[in-house]
């Protein structure tokens, strides 16, 4: 990199090294958003074959295609890559890209140590994914990891499971810490914090979730490392240990985690809404403080992931309320996204077919959510098909559908052309359909009674199966034309100008399209 | 660094303090992961939840026996995964009267040619009883060791709390035993049962 701080013409001609070292070596905040998003679609798209696989096995009752330990080796790491390696590397990927972009700085605080938190990542899930390939298969006790399935009947492959997450555990802990230090410390002058966009503010208590969670999921590989290597007795109850204190640690870490997933999609969200509604986002401030409630809460609610376990009457009674309480922040953030559309000019470009779909799918999400809540109800729901259908209507149109609302948004800033609008919508649509299709079923499979994470089921539960596996194969297969549609956005196109959606507002839109290599090495003035 | 406008006055210095709180949230976070797992014993120990019942009682002194009550605790013993021996409880259930001590025996055979030693894991239920169960003398507290073929009665001597709520007529221990290995080996790898 330049050794000199140039001015801004000079800096206008250093463009990027040639060649993969630009990559390899890069410090540039744009290289490394689009590595991580690159990187993050590709596990998306792995996550999705080992999804194909479970629905094209539950397809029809009874064993077709894979036995059952392949089966179980199936949902965990599609559990793993989805979590870890597709939602949280795509949402680092946006931060990169756009928090820099949209605070007025000239890159992120600590750019080395970005290139190195990106790099890790292609190690660990190099690492996970080998896993399939060694002796006793890869892990398979689901993405939750259980003791003593684990610790006690795990595969050999345990222990590289758990170097795996260490090292993604350390790769988000280097982006998180490189956020904060990005928004306390380089904001342009004028830039409050009460200011910022929301996607910037998400970000913010995202990171700080991140920085309080990963290292209790560090702690918690690592006692199952030490149980299975070393001899320790940490959830065996030989030893004196006890399996149920897995599931307090895990889902202590567990709960921030499913914030960290959706929170930087409800930034997103709130920047994407005004813009076509055209207009200013509605009660700005409440949505900050309601983002800052449910980080806060999410750290009480631990407990509900496991009332089935013997949680005694008063512990089930505060984590059903305390779970309760957190519809109370979220209903806000839905009150304000549709207040903020009430009455505004709606257009209904792909990103805000994205984002309102968000908003009702979500909800939904969230409402089974609170039928989960319910302590005396969640004892018949728990570990049915029900919880399936809750947290994939979460985190597909809810994470998933708030990265592609993301992506189509901003693209034309990132790549200088617009995306060919008749294919985007074609994607909103067959996603929109096809995921509706796999995932509601699954509501009703839950209530009658199918337990999740099983390859074979009753025959009354034949015909919703169907139903569910012909719209995954529908959303997955759709997910190609996404493919498409971003590499000919590449390519070519209708030249984008600086601000392509006229309802859109903040500094990244103040930039020319593509944005240059450097941005704002003189920060802009925040008024 | 370089490319870095003043954005900030001393953007290297603030850039070091923000790295210096986070991390020390890192290493205060992975710390804390551990510290949950003492804490969680704490926890069930102070409110009896999860069955743990506890450690060695003292005082069997000038407690005084309530004859007019009676309560029935019933007696289970179970083997861990790959624990040949032969282990059961004597007496599967008594009547006993809250505030007097009394004994029981668990039958306990190692079947196989090899000396082994087991260790046995109790749990109490209903959990909200634990707190009024004490345990004076228990085979529990230490691990047994048994010679092949040996066979040996284990005693717990135990109270039953005249505290104990009314509407607890009936309490329910369960003993798992495990296998601890060899002898000499588990002598190497013993490990300490606070909650036995």
């Amino acid at each position: 990199m330049s050794a000199v701080a140039g001015t801004h013409a000079q800096d206008q001609h250093h463009g990027p090294a040639r060649g993969f070292s630009r990559w390899l070596l890069t410090t540039n905040h744009k290289d490394i958003g689009s590595m991580y998003l690159i990187f993050s679609f590709t596990m998306f798209l792995l996550g999705g074959t080992m999804a194909m696989v479970i629905r094209a096995e539950l397809f029809q009752p009874g064993l077709q295609i894979v036995q059952p330990e392949f089966f179980n080796q199936m949902t965990t790491m599609h559990g793993l890559i989805m979590v870890f390696g597709a939602v949280m590397p795509a949402f680092v990927g946006l931060a990169n890209w756009m928090i820099p972009l949209m605070i007025g700085a000239p890159d992120m605080a600590l750019p080395r140590m970005n290139n190195w938190s990106f790099w890790l990542l292609p190690c660990a899930f190099l690492i996970l994914v080998s896993t399939l390939f060694m002796e006793g298969g890869a892990p398979n006790f689901g993405w939750t990891f259980y003791a003593p399935l684990s610790t006690t009947y795990g595969p050999p492959s345990t222990t590289f499971f758990v170097f795996a997450i260490h090292i993604m555990g350390v790769s988000s802990i280097m982006g998180a810490i490189n956020v904060i230090a990005t928004v306390l410390n380089m904001r342009a002058p004028g830039m409050t914090l009460m200011k910022m966009p929301m996607f910037v503010w998400t970000w913010l208590i995202t990171a700080f979730l991140l920085i309080a969670v990963m290292p209790v999921l560090a702690g918690v590989v690592t006692m199952v490392l030490m149980d299975i290597n070393f001899g320790t007795s940490f959830f065996n109850a030989a030893g004196g240990g006890d399996p149920v204190l897995f599931q307090h640690v895990f889902w202590f870490f567990g709960h921030p985690e499913v914030y960290i997933m959706i929170l930087p999609a409800f930034g997103a969200i709130s920047q994407i809404i005004p813009a076509f509604s055209r207009k200013r986002l509605f009660g700005y401030s409440s949505m900050v403080y309601a983002t800052g409630a449910i980080a806060m809460l999410s750290f009480l609610v631990w407990a509900h992931h496991m009332f089935t376990v013997g949680v005694p009457v008063a512990g089930q009674l505060f984590f059903m309320y305390a779970t309760l309480l957190i519809a109370v922040p979220t209903g806000v953030k839905v009150f304000n996204w549709v207040a903020t559309m009430f009455r505004g000019a709606l257009s209904f470009e792909t990103p805000m077919l994205f984002a309102v779909a968000f908003v009702i799918l979500f909800s939904i999400g969230g409402f089974s959510g609170v039928m989960l809540a319910i302590a005396p109800a969640d004892f018949q729901y728990h570990d049915t098909y029900f919880v399936v259908a809750h947290f994939h209507y979460v985190l597909v149109p809810g994470a998933i559908f708030g990265i592609f609302a993301s992506a189509y948004f901003w693209l034309p800033k990132w790549t200088g052309h617009m995306y060919d609008e008749t294919l985007g919508k074609t994607h909103f649509w067959l996603s929109f359909i096809g995921m509706n299709l796999a995932f509601f079923p699954m509501h009703f499979l839950g209530l009658a009674g199918m337990p999740r994470r099983i390859p074979d089921y009753a025959l009354q539960f034949a015909d919703f199966n169907m139903v569910s596996s012909i719209g995954a194969f529908m959303f997955g297969a759709t997910q190609l034309l996404f493919v498409l549609i971003v590499v000919k956005c590449v390519k070519g196109g209708e030249k984008a100008p600086a601000k392509p959606w006229d309802g859109a507002e903040g500094l990244e839109w103040t930039l020319p399209s593509p944005a240059p290599y450097h941005t704002f090495s003189t920060p802009p003035e925040v008024k | 660094m370089a490319e870095q406008p003043a954005n900030t006055p001393t953007p290297r210095r603030s850039n070091l303090r923000v790295i210096g709180w986070c991390l020390s949230g890192v290493v205060g976070m992975f710390a804390f992961g551990f510290a949950l797992v003492p804490l969680y014993d704490v926890f069930c120990d102070i409110t009896g939840i999860n069955g743990k019942t506890n450690g060695r009682y003292e005082s069997t002194e000038g407690s005084v026996a309530d004859m007019e009550r009676s309560v029935k605790v019933q007696f289970l013993a179970q083997n861990g995964p790959g624990m040949p021996w032969v282990f059961r409880p004597v007496a599967r259930s008594i009547e006993v009267h809250p505030g007097e001590a009394t004994t029981v025996n668990f039958y306990a055979k190692n079947p196989t040619g090899q000396d082994m030693v087991g260790q046995a894991v109790p749990s109490l239920s209903p959990s909200e009883g634990t707190l009024y169960f004490h345990k004076t003398e228990c085979f529990c507290f230490n691990q047994q060791p048994l010679a092949a073929g040996q066979s040996t009665e284990m005693p717990l001597v135990f109270i039953v709390d005249p505290d104990l709520p009314d509407h607890i007529t009936k309490l329910t221990l369960s003993y798992t035993l495990y296998d601890q290995g060899e002898p000499q080996a588990a002598a190497i790898t013993k490990t300490t049962v606070d909650n036995g």
